[in-house]
């Protein structure tokens, strides 16, 4: 579903800052496949998800999607394929309109747009009956606007927004970050429901290992841009985080700065 | 004085259109979209070059209002493709126009009172309607007695005919996209919309219907001269600000209207200012820009006023909940 050949991509090439982001990046996701990406700031892992969602484009190599070459292709006409749910809950959804309004931009994600009506009585039906699913009662708020709704219901909205037209490839980009524990939980349930209902092929990011450990079928972890360790849904079962800083010690010969990545 | 207001509301209604444009790039694109003071020009100017080689004035004014949506596109296109800063992509524009606009009159004023324009074809509508007769006589007792109502209630008419256009066409699936590019452009650009394409096509709505009012103001005015765009943009900023401090701006529905009052009541705060006796007619752009730059800091004002008084409640209504249990434990033991 979601492949990527021999990427690589460099910053502020030829300066003295030059860095090197990702380097012979292979990727290769089968329909349904979950995978969370582990690693610490700086190993590559924005830029991979920035890559694929077309944000930017690769010096070298191929990003293919549901067996179609995409790596020239535009942002915008990306994201029909690519559901994504960024790390800041301000960023995915828009606070000066409502919460119907919202769903509908996210709705028309897979058409392309005219001057029909956005929200029509079939359309709002169709997003209370999504909306109870996150259980936070916001069915009965669709005329609210989203700069209204606290952060872990708006994150909880834009997870749905970009689930609920089931895209080819699902990007999660630290989404449970900037929450409280507790919303961080709900977010993390509401996740791993979705994903198993529609069946995504998932992507995503996390600096929780234990949360890394917790969802999905596979797990990979990234170090100054480059793949340095995977694990298949067997190897996977059988990991903790105390193995997998183990790992990442034997693979690098150092220990894993703790203030880089939350263990827990 | 009756006279007085009874041309700015009527004044008022024609920049009323002008006012939603501006609307539209500030508010809905969140674009400052300085090209206003050009394309307003070009709307009077093409219309009335049109209109003096003969051309029907309705259809005149149709073209003058393409052409402020070709000039708001290539405002767009500065933006987005060229990567220009917004404020400046404006500024070049503006200043483009105003060659382009000498270019189109030929001279810098081109007069239009002997000719036939939409005003004077709508003001013979309306007269042949015969309703003026009726209104008069309602209101004989002021002794206040208007050339037609003609062109007031009509004016009025077509600005809340395209208030209720740009009312649904925002909330059409490309109206919404719109919204979102002003809004979040991150995330609209995650649900596949073209922020390029939906900016330059907002930009050219937005002119369109400035030009709209610069062709109907030209008409109006009896000419068209290439210094009568000068401080639009401020003028339009003004009406949309005034009209959302006093009447609102929650929704869009209401956003719109209150823009149009904004407009008419721009245009009533500048008559009586002229009406004092030593402000003159070249003193119209400082008390526009005044009347901005309060409208911009009042309410902030005020709302920083309100907050403080808010906290200042709410520490003394704790502070009484504090000492009401105070009491109650003295009580208890």
């Amino acid at each position: 579903m979601l492949q990527l050949k021999q990427i690589h991509k460099v910053f502020n090439e030829g300066t003295p800052d030059e860095k090197m982001a990702l380097k012979n990046m292979e990727l290769h996701l089968k329909p349904g496949d979950f995978m969370t990406v582990i690693g610490s700031n700086g190993a590559g892992k924005s830029t991979l998800m920035n890559l694929i969602s077309g944000k930017m484009i690769p010096d070298l190599g191929e990003v293919i999607i549901d067996g179609k070459d995409v790596t020239m292709v535009k942002e915008h006409k990306r994201s029909r394929l690519i559901g994504r749910v960024f790390q800041d809950p301000m960023a995915g959804t828009a606070p000066a309109m409502t919460i119907e309004e919202n769903l509908a931009i996210a709705f028309s994600r897979t058409a392309s747009r005219g001057l029909k009506k956005g929200v029509t009585k079939t359309r709002r039906t169709f997003f209370q009956e999504k909306l109870e699913f996150l259980h936070l009662g916001l069915e009965n708020r669709l005329q609210a606007k989203v700069g209204l709704l606290s952060g872990g219901e708006r994150q909880a909205l834009s997870l749905l927004m970009a689930t609920f037209t089931e895209p080819k490839i699902l990007l999660l980009d630290e989404h449970t970050a900037a929450l409280d524990p507790a919303r961080a939980e709900l977010i993390t349930a509401l996740t791993k429901e979705i994903v198993k209902t529609y069946q995504l092929t998932t992507l995503m990011v996390t600096h929780n290992m234990q949360q890394a450990l917790d969802l999905g079928n596979r797990l990979i972890m990234m170090d100054k841009g480059q793949l340095i360790f995977q694990a298949n849904e067997e190897q996977k079962q059988c990991l903790t985080v105390e193995k997998l800083l183990e790992e990442f010690q034997r693979i690098r010969g150092e220990k894993m700065s703790t203030d880089k990545a939350v263990l827990i | 004085m009756p006279t007085a207001i009874f041309g700015s509301i009527e004044a008022g209604a024609i920049y009323a259109l002008m006012a939603l444009g501006v609307y539209l790039s500030f508010r809905i694109l969140d674009f400052p979209d300085l090209t206003v003071d050009g394309s307003f020009v070009t709307g009077a100017a093409v219309s009335a070059v049109l209109i003096v080689g003969g051309t029907d004035p309705f259809a005149a004014t149709l073209i003058a209002v393409i052409a402020g949506f070709a000039a708001g596109c290539i405002t767009g296109l500065l933006h987005t493709k060229g990567k220009i800063n917004p404020l400046l992509s404006g500024i070049l524009m503006m200043i483009a126009l105003y060659s382009i606009n000498l270019r189109i009159m030929g001279k810098s004023n081109v007069p239009l009172l002997a000719e036939e324009t939409v005003m004077t074809k709508l003001t013979a509508f309306w007269q042949s309607l015969g309703l003026d007769e009726a209104l008069q006589a309602l209101l004989s007792v002021t002794g206040f007695v208007p050339n037609t109502w003609g062109i007031l209630i009509l004016m009025l008419i077509l600005a809340f005919i395209v208030k209720v256009i740009i009312d649904l066409f925002l909330t059409t699936d490309i109206g919404l996209a719109i919204r979102a590019t002003g809004n979040n452009e991150t995330m609209i650009r995650s649900f596949s919309a073209d922020t390029d394409l939906l900016k330059i096509m907002g930009l050219g709505l937005s002119n369109a219907l400035v030009a709209f009012s610069g062709a109907l103001v030209a008409q109006y005015n009896g000419f068209s001269d290439v210094g009568m765009g000068i401080g639009m943009i401020v003028i339009g900023l003004a009406s949309v600000i005034i009209g959302e401090a006093i009447f609102g701006a929650k929704t869009i529905v209401r956003a719109t209207l209150a823009v149009i009052g904004g407009a008419i009541l721009y245009r009533i705060i500048v008559t009586a200012a002229l009406r004092v006796e030593f402000l003159e007619a070249g003193d119209m752009k400082l008390i526009t820009a005044l009347i901005v730059v309060f409208a911009l800091v009042i309410p902030k004002i005020l709302e920083k006023q309100r907050e403080r008084q808010r906290k200042k409640r709410r520490v003394v209504q704790k502070a009484y909940e504090g000492g009401e249990q105070l009491a109650a434990i003295k009580t208890d033991s």
